[in-house]
């Protein structure tokens, strides 16, 4: 069985020495009696998918089925491609490629839940530019996400993944921690410094509530989604130089599962709070749904 | 502490926005559809709760449709299903309701088919993509489609059951996990009987062989997967 804390994966990781990868994929292989080969197929998939999502609303302009959100990643691309960024064209593309799936998912297009739909443009989008700016191939994308989901794995054991319990550092803040942790290992990283990073990038979106407008999942979702994906890609370099998390990852995870349970259920994806009851939040209920 | 695999946490693969409002509801909509059985001229989706409050804003319409249809959460051609509706005959009708202390992701499906039968199903999309059925023809029921499940109406003697179990014995298939309702009249049982692998069209035929089965409905799980 998957270890469960942070602490033990670091632990079996170094007595084995492998990476979070290679461990995720056996634990994968054991759990589901699936070969090796099979396992990593299955990831392939999802790997195939995030590529098609995170660029498709860049192609072109995307609207969702309620009209309240799209065509925002074909502007961010476009601006990239102009080349007069602040924070460089590596950055504003990734930032392109998230709202990329949170748009489509939107749009009632085709996305992998990482770990939720509300979240699905994070991981993607922190793994694929990764990849290209560090010249990597299909296959360590591939290890990248089982790190991801290895991290997950001990996430979800210890507190939620989910908004409706924990708020949204519980769905962005998760995928955030979980993507900054698979870049660490596919820069070379220790799993020490892949949980280092994990445990930073959830400590600087702990307490962030959910609150979607009009219950659905795309204001203030998919911004979310560009703000968890630079946290994860600009942590993962504050990690790798060598900087640790004075709370180690299973606190922090701790922390937030009880910060998620002292929520309020205004704050877990009834659409009763936050955002989602500014004015202009109910307007554009309103305007969507009526009365 | 559930113990998670690595596919718990990445996926599934599926159509947006939502897990429950969208792919749980496609995936319930297809277990109704194969109940149901095929051959089906018109659906009533009657929506219950959350369902009937936000179903156009998450394209639930959308999504039950095209699981009647027997697509899949995950095909891209879900958003267009009210066109393939039309272009099959099939009449669609949407209304909201109250189904009383249930799941608030409710809904109710009437479907009438072909030969003028129709069949209720009642389910409940309940987080993450997964689903409940919890009423057929006004029997209460209870499973998910998680696991190939084997769906029987009897009658209620002895050694039905039994005999059933043999069969999947001979054919060295596990029972996961096996259910049985009475209905009021007490002449009739409905049985949902899950197990481990699936079911094959050869042992379909062995079940529906039984002569106390008045109806048997197989149900294997959808295999995730997109391309
Ligand atoms: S605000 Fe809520 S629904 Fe939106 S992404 Fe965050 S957790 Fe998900």
């Amino acid at each position: 069985m998957f270890v469960s804390t942070g602490g033990e994966l670091i632990d079996i990781c170094s007595l084995e020495d492998t990476p979070i990868w290679e461990y995720t994929i056996r634990e994968e292989m054991e759990k589901s009696e699936l070969t090796r080969v099979d396992v990593i197929e299955k990831m392939r998939k999802n790997l195939h998918v995030m590529l098609s999502s995170s660029m498709l609303a860049q192609e072109k302009e995307i609207k969702s089925v309620s009209g309240l959100i799209g065509g925002d990643a074909y502007k961010l691309r476009k601006y990239a491609d102009r080349g007069n960024t602040l924070t460089g064209s590596f950055m504003v593309r990734a930032m392109a490629s998230a709202l990329s799936s949170s748009e489509v998912n939107a749009a009632m297009g085709r996305i992998v839940a990482s770990p939720t739909a509300g979240s699905c443009g994070i991981l993607p989008a922190v793994i694929i530019s990764a990849a290209e700016m560090l010249n990597k191939n299909e296959d360590d994308m591939i290890n990248a996400l089982f790190t991801a989901s290895g991290v997950g794995i001990i996430i979800a054991k210890n507190a939620t993944l989910a908004g409706a319990e924990g708020g949204c550092q519980a769905e962005c803040g998760s995928a955030a921690a979980m993507g900054s942790a698979a870049v660490v290992e596919m820069m070379g990283g220790t799993p020490a410094q892949a949980l280092n990073a994990a445990a930073m990038v959830l400590k600087n979106i702990l307490g962030l509530v959910c609150d979607p407008v009009a219950g659905l999942v795309e204001v203030p979702c998919a911004k979310r989604n560009y703000a968890g994906t630079v946290s994860a890609l600009t942590t993962a370099d504050v990690a790798m130089a060598g900087v640790e998390s004075k709370i180690p990852f299973d606190e922090v995870v701790w922390a937030m599962s009880k910060v998620g349970r002292q929520l309020p259920p205004e704050l877990r994806e009834t659409a009763q709070g936050g955002i989602a009851v500014t004015p202009t939040g109910l307007k554009l209920k309103k305007e969507i749904f009526g009365q | 502490m559930r113990d998670y695999g690595v596919f718990d946490i990445l996926g599934p693969i599926m159509i947006g926005p939502s897990s429950s409002h969208t792919a749980g509801a496609a995936r319930l909509a297809k277990v109704a559809g194969i109940i149901a059985g095929g051959n089906i001229t018109k659906v009533s989706f009657l929506l219950h709760g959350s369902f009937a409050k936000t179903y156009r804003g998450h394209g639930t319409d959308k999504a039950l449709v095209a699981g009647v249809l027997n697509m899949d959460p995950w095909d891209e051609n879900l958003k267009d299903s009210f066109k393939i509706a039309e272009e099959k005959g099939i009449e669609i009708i949407f209304a909201e309701t109250d189904l009383g202390d249930v799941h608030p992701n409710t809904v109710k499906f009437i479907i009438t088919k072909m030969d003028g039968s129709i069949t209720e199903v009642i389910g409940s999309s309940i987080g993450g993509g997964n689903i409940t059925v919890i009423n057929i023809d006004s029997q209460v029921v209870e499973f998910t489609g998680e696991r190939p499940t084997i769906l029987t109406s009897h009658k209620d003697l002895p050694g039905v059951i039994s005999k059933i179990s043999s069969i999947l014995y001979e054919e060295n298939i596990n029972i996961a996990n096996m259910r049985v309702f009475r209905s009021q009249k007490g002449k009739m049982q409905t049985m949902a009987l899950e197990t481990d692998s699936l079911i094959s069209e050869d042992l379909m035929d062995k079940i529906k062989n039984i002569k106390e089965i008045e109806n048997v409905k197989f149900i294997n799980p959808l295999m995730e997967g997109g391309n």
